[in-house]
Parts: structure tokens; sequence; C-alpha cells
């Protein structure tokens, strides 16, 4: 056991610290006298290397190696020192990494670089309305005709649909192959006729999806990524990705400190909640499983940077355990408030903004999402402890 | 940069872990429980004692390995693997740190050295300091104790016992010493013994470090607490192990048990709760060694925590094994109830979680 990062990673913390000096208070509001557009954040947060460090300097990254302890310093720095981090989102996280394995040179040129700038921004087309947890069932068609694909059907689900400039989407071509194997992944400018976004308003009542409609939408062919048919594949070597940036335990220790710190100050009949014992047992329950998750992650930090360090589960369990976790914390936070932790939107008397409510069913929305937490389970019997696959049923008729 | 048991420590571990394996079967358990064979026994503690039990906390210069308490926890984790008919949280973690921390010279001249050789053995009586249940609780005066300790931990064969007053000054008591009643008591977990101890006036060595300053009996608690936390950890992988090996076995309508989703979801879930679990039981074990400022918490947190998940992990696994977790003849229920026992040893979570509020000024 050493917890030591060690003398060249100490003398980065310090650069780290002091790039937070220099920019500490920095805003992308209008109002604020250290105003920077989100765009130029970005840029000079990539010339440090502190975000974008293993993409190559050709497509607009920092040309250096990945460096999974410094990504941590860098995030533990920042959130200290309250500086916003780099852009993230469907583009940065998800599709540049899989243009990186699997795009065209020509591909990589296009759009790597404007997508880590955040000038252009990304949605993913992949769930549809009958194609959930199953996902390769998806059936939006796309046709090659004239050079073109021509694509028909509807995406569900789909951030931040209404900003982005392109989407990367499911689209089954081969529609005489088996399921997984009739699928391409394909690139799709956002601004091309035939498509139409609804907004989808979710149980928060924020309209944080969308549903998105394709009636001839036409695009190059060239705009496919890998092979016609590998689309599966394509986009399984990114979704592993996602599950695992879901859960960041500094998050959820920051937002247990909001917790205890609601709980020194509010009260009932002028006593703390804090001090009423059963409000407290309930807290330092979460406090174990918190401490138990900071923990775990630094075992799976060491896990990458340690070969051979045996950590089978660990990695499969982090969607799981993190979402239902940060649900129940928000939970606790509205029961100890009673009737106060009910306040939602713009209401007297609300406490922390309403963000006990929304993150109560946000994050059950993440216990659905993203592989809900059942197929996470499925995952884990499955590839993690061995156990059959359930039975193919026969398709009823 | 490196978080988890170190090759040594895990080498250490699969040592205990095979010689259980390879010696210890649920039907030697059940003699030993049932106290039907004392010498096979004594040749189980025998062989583990072998491997280095005794010495590993006991500094070079008393004749120990000088080991630290994560590799203490190594082993910990080892013996409840197989629910290890042994002695181990008392006589060799918290009797040895007890009189490395709390005896002068002279004591520890006395006694060190042949724990480590094995010549003598302690048995820890502190729950009183954690909680005093019934009339227990025992008082010191002019060198005498008189009073009561329950649910003394190691104490089977023990020469010694370390036990200690209201206000955590610590003393050994002679196992032949006058005044002294030693009684059994039988728990759900009869791998191992507990004791009543009734102390008549009983003529006490007070481990000179401990009066007045409770530092040293609070450390001894945290390294019982932690170790406590890693035999039931053990316990609890076995269960998984054996559960989902029982489900890829067991046919019902056709097919293994384990394709059912309902069973598989229990055993996911067993596993997704305990992994995090290894982790913290390491951190507590570290803290405890090197970073003092955050032992104690985690100490407790742990102690709370993987009891609630050990807990959770003892009932999913005898379900999954249907009625057949039920039997006796399965003798799953030997990890069950080690479980269950480490679960209030030394306090159970909802005291420990209130140490834990305590700590961070939460209650006041």
């Amino acid at each position: 056991m050493n917890l030591e990062y060690g003398p060249e990673y100490e003398d980065f913390r310090a650069e780290v610290i002091d790039f937070c000096k220099e920019y500490q208070g920095i805003s992308f509001e209008n109002t604020s006298n250290k105003n920077i557009s989100r765009s130029e954040w970005q840029k000079i947060l990539i010339e440090k290397g502190f975000i974008a460090r293993a993409i190559p300097k050709e497509y607009g990254g920092f040309g250096g190696e990945t460096d999974i302890i410094k990504s941590r310093i860098i995030a533990t720095e920042f959130s200290k020192a309250k500086i916003p981090g780099g852009m993230g989102g469907q583009g940065i996280d998800m599709l540049v990494p899989t243009l990186l394995e699997w795009g065209t040179e020509e591909q990589k040129q296009q759009y790597i670089e404007p997508t880590l700038h955040g000038e252009m921004i990304w949605c993913q087309g992949y769930s549809e309305p009958n194609a959930g947890s199953d996902l390769a069932s998806l059936q939006t068609k796309g046709e090659l005709k004239d050079g073109n694909w021509v694509i028909n059907g509807q995406k569900i689900w789909t951030s931040t649909a209404q900003y982005s400039q392109m989407m990367f989407c499911l689209v089954r071509t081969e529609p005489q192959a088996p399921k997984h194997s009739g699928i391409s992944f394909i690139l799709i400018p956002m601004d091309t006729s035939g498509i139409e976004i609804r907004p989808l308003v979710d149980m928060t009542l924020n309209a944080g999806f969308n549903e998105v409609f394709f009636t001839d939408v036409t695009v190059p062919e060239g705009n496919i990524v890998g092979k016609r048919g590998d689309g599966w594949s394509v986009a399984n070597s990114v979704l592993g990705h996602e599950r695992g940036s879901l859960a960041d335990p500094n998050a959820t220790m920051n937002r247990l400190n909001t917790l205890i710190n609601m709980m020194k100050e509010e009260t009932i009949d002028g006593r703390r909640l804090i001090d009423i014992p059963s409000y407290r047992d309930r807290l330092m329950q979460v406090q174990g499983k918190v401490m138990a998750n900071q923990a775990h992650s630094l075992r799976l930090l060491s896990s990458k940077i340690n070969p051979g360090q045996n950590v089978k589960l660990g990695g499969m369990i982090q969607k799981l355990v993190g979402t239902e976790l940060r649900h129940e914390m928000e939970a606790l936070a509205i029961d100890v408030l009673g009737e106060i932790g009910t306040l939602y939107e713009e209401t007297p008397r609300l406490k922390e903004n309403g963000s006990f409510q929304f993150h109560y069913m946000y994050f059950l929305g993440l216990i659905i999402g993203g592989g809900t937490n059942q197929i996470q389970k499925n995952i884990i019997s499955e590839r993690g402890l061995g156990m059959p696959k359930e039975p193919k049923v026969q398709e009823a008729s | 940069m490196y978080f988890g048991l170190s090759e040594e420590q895990n080498q250490f571990q699969d040592y205990v872990k095979k010689f259980l394996s390879d010696n210890v079967s649920v039907d030697e358990i059940r003699k030993i429980a049932n106290g039907d064979d004392q010498k096979l026994h004594e040749d189980i503690k025998s062989g583990l004692m072998n491997l280095g039990l005794s010495s590993l906390l006991i500094p070079e210069n008393y004749g120990g390995l000088g080991g630290d308490l994560l590799s203490a926890v190594s082993i910990a984790q080892g013996l409840g693997t197989g629910v290890g008919p042994i002695s181990f949280a008392g006589s060799y973690v918290m009797a040895p740190i007890a009189l490395s921390l709390g005896g002068n010279d002279d004591q520890k001249d006395k006694y060190l050295p042949k724990i480590a050789s094995n010549e003598i053995k302690f048995g820890v009586g502190l729950s009183e300091y954690v909680a005093a249940r019934e009339d227990s609780g025992i008082e010191l005066s002019k060198g005498n104790a008189s009073g009561k300790a329950l649910f003394v931990i190691d104490g089977d064969d023990a020469d010694f016992f370390i036990l200690s007053d209201k206000g955590g000054t610590m003393f050994i008591v002679d196992k032949n010493e006058k005044g002294l009643e030693i009684i059994q008591l039988t728990t759900v977990d009869k791998t191992r013994l507990y004791l009543e101890l009734n102390l008549n006036n009983v003529k006490a060595e007070v481990l000179q470090e401990t009066e007045n300053n409770p530092y040293v009996i609070q450390k001894v608690i945290d390294a019982g607490r932690i170790i406590l936390s890693a035999d039931s950890l053990g316990a609890s992988e076995t269960m998984i192990e054996k559960a989902v090996s029982y489900a890829k076995e067991r046919k019902q309508f056709n097919r293994v048990i384990g394709s059912f989703q309902a069973v598989k979801h229990m055993c996911a879930e067993m596993a997704a709760d305990l992994e995090p679990c290894y982790a913290m039981l390491w951190q507590a074990a570290h803290s405890f060694d090197h970073d003092p400022d955050e032992a104690r918490l985690q100490a407790c947190q742990a102690k709370s925590h993987i009891a609630e998940v050990a807990k959770m992990v003892s009932k999913k696994a005898t379900e999954v094994h249907g009625g057949m977790g039920f039997t006796d003849l399965l003798g799953l229920h030997y990890w069950f109830k080690r479980i269950g026992l480490n679960r209030q040893i030394l306090g159970g979570p909802e005291l420990v979680r209130e140490e834990a509020a305590e700590l961070q000024g939460f209650n006041q």
C-alpha cells in the first residue's frame, strides 16, 4: 500500500495549483470582469495539457500520453479551487475516442478539432422507442442511394439534440443480416432537411431529452464510421467509457458535504437535524457507503497504473453502485427536510435551489439510463461472476 | 502509487486460505463446533500457528515479524473465507498492540516474546468499554479488579486476559489468579469461544501507559474492529462464491437456476456491495498504520458498513441455496453465524456509527 503519487506528480500538482490561482474567479458570464468564452477556456486547457492530453496535436489535442494520475490531480485541484473544468458532452467524451479508433484520416481531420474546441456539439442517436435495453433491435433504416445514405426512422432520449451541429447515429443498413451485424455508425449534420426535433420533458420538468424524427434524411456515403455493419462494435468500443464516467467519486463526496452542512444548519423545534439520532444514523450509513466508494475508486485508479492488479469486478459495479448511492443520498436530504424537502422550482423557503429534489429524480433517471441497473446486474453476473445468460425465448407470433 | 495488498500480503493470505481449504472442510468445522474432536481442533490450530500468526504483530526486537495491521487484515480475510476455527483478533492482534503501546519495558519483555513464540496466549475483554451490557463492568482499586467482563475474545486456552476498567485503563489478569471465575458463553458461532469473566478482588497488573490515557484502548479497539471486519469480509467472499457455484449447478425448470435473473441479480447485488468493502477495509488498516487522524473514523465506518453488507450477503447467499441453504448438512450456516457474531462484537453497527458521528462532532 502506497498512497503517494511521488515527487514528479507533486510537482505537477503544484503547477496545477498555480494555474488555478492565476485563473481564480474566471467566469463565462458577461457580468464578470474575468469573463472568457467557453471555447477560449477550452483552448487554454488543451494548450496546458489539462484536457485532451492524449489526443494528437494534428487533430487539435495536446499530443501527450494518457496519464490517469495527472487527470485525477487536475480534477481534484480544479474542484477545490472551483475552477471550471473542460467541456464534456457526447462529442468530446464519446465521439472523439470513437473517431480516433475507427475514423478515416479525413474524418479525424474534419471533426476532432472543432469538437475539442467546443465549436461542434454532438448528440448521440442510439435509443429508439422500441430499442431500449435491447438496443441492437433498433430499426431506423439507412439505404444507400446514388452515393448517399437515405435515413428514415426515429430516435429517442437524445440529449442536447436541440443545440447540436452533428449527430452520431446507429442505423440499420443491412436488414438481412443478424441484428448485431446489420447496424452502421453514421454521422449526420443536424441541419439536414428531414430532421425534426421534439423536446421530451422528463420528471424533473426539464426538457433534457428529445425525440428526433428522420424523414428521407440524406447524407453522403462517406459519413459512415467503420464499415457497413460494423456499427455495433464501433458504438460498443465507447459505451464502456460512458459507464465509467457517470459516477464521479469526488462529486459524491462534495455532495455529502453539502448534505452534512445542511443538516447542521436546518432545525426542528430549534434542534439541528444532525442532532436527531435517527437522521444522524442514516447520515452515518450514507457516509460509510461514500467512504467505501472513495476507497474503491483509489483501488481502481491503482489497477490502471499497476498492470497485474486484479480488480475484475471492480469496474463493472461503478455505474450500479454510484447511481444508487447518489439517489439514496438525495432521498435522505429530502427526508430530513420533511415538508421543506418537497419544495421545488421557484418558491419561498427553497433549500439549495431545490437541488435535492432535482438530483433525487435526476439520479433515478441515471439508474435507468446508460444501461439500466438491471442490465448492469446482468453484466456483473454474466461477465463478472460467470453466470449463464438467460436462454433465448422463441419469438411469440 | 499502489492501493491494495502487497504481493507478500496476498501470498500470506493465500497460505491461510489454502491451509483451510485443504484441511478444514465443512465436516471438520462441524466436528470442531460440536466439540467432537479435540485432537483435530488442536492439529488445525497448530497448523495455522505454524504459518506464523502469533508473531506477525510482535515488534522485531521482541522476536516477532514486526508486521503492520494491513498484514494482519490480509490474514484475517483468509481466516474468514474458511471460518477459521482459531483465535486471531484478540490473541494475536489486540493483545500485541495493547502490550506494545500500553506496556512498560518490563511488561513488553515479559510477554511479547512469549506471544511470538506461542508459549503464552492472551484473551481480550474490552466489551464493557464499548458498551457495558447488563451487570458487566470492572472497577480497579489498589491493584485489584472486581466486576464482570462479557464476551472476552479468544479466551479459549488463554493464560492471561487483558481487560479494562470503565475509564479505559487496561490490565492483565493471570488465569490462575485467585478470585477469577471463567464461564464459557455459547454463541451461535461455535467455531470460536467467548467467555464471561467474574472477578472478585483479583490481582491486576496495570498496563502503565494506559492509565489516564484512552488513546491506547481506542487504538486496540480500532484494530479489533478492523480485524473482525476483515473476517466478515472473507466469510462474505466465500458465501458469494458458494452461492454462485451452487446456482451454476442446481437445475429447476430444466435449466440451472443461475440462468434466472432473479437469482443472477441477487448474486450481482452481493458482489456489487461487497467489492468496495475490500478497499474500505484496506484503507482503514492503512490509516491505522500511517494516518492516525483518519484512523478511528475509518475503523468505525468500516466496522459498520462491512457488518451491514456482510449481513445482506449472508442472507441472500443462503436464499440462493434454497432449502439446502437452511440445512446443517450444507454447513453454510457456519459462515452466516460467523458474520452474525462479528457484527455485534466490539460494537454493532448503530453503536459504532454513533461513535463515528461523535468523532466528527455531529451530536451535541
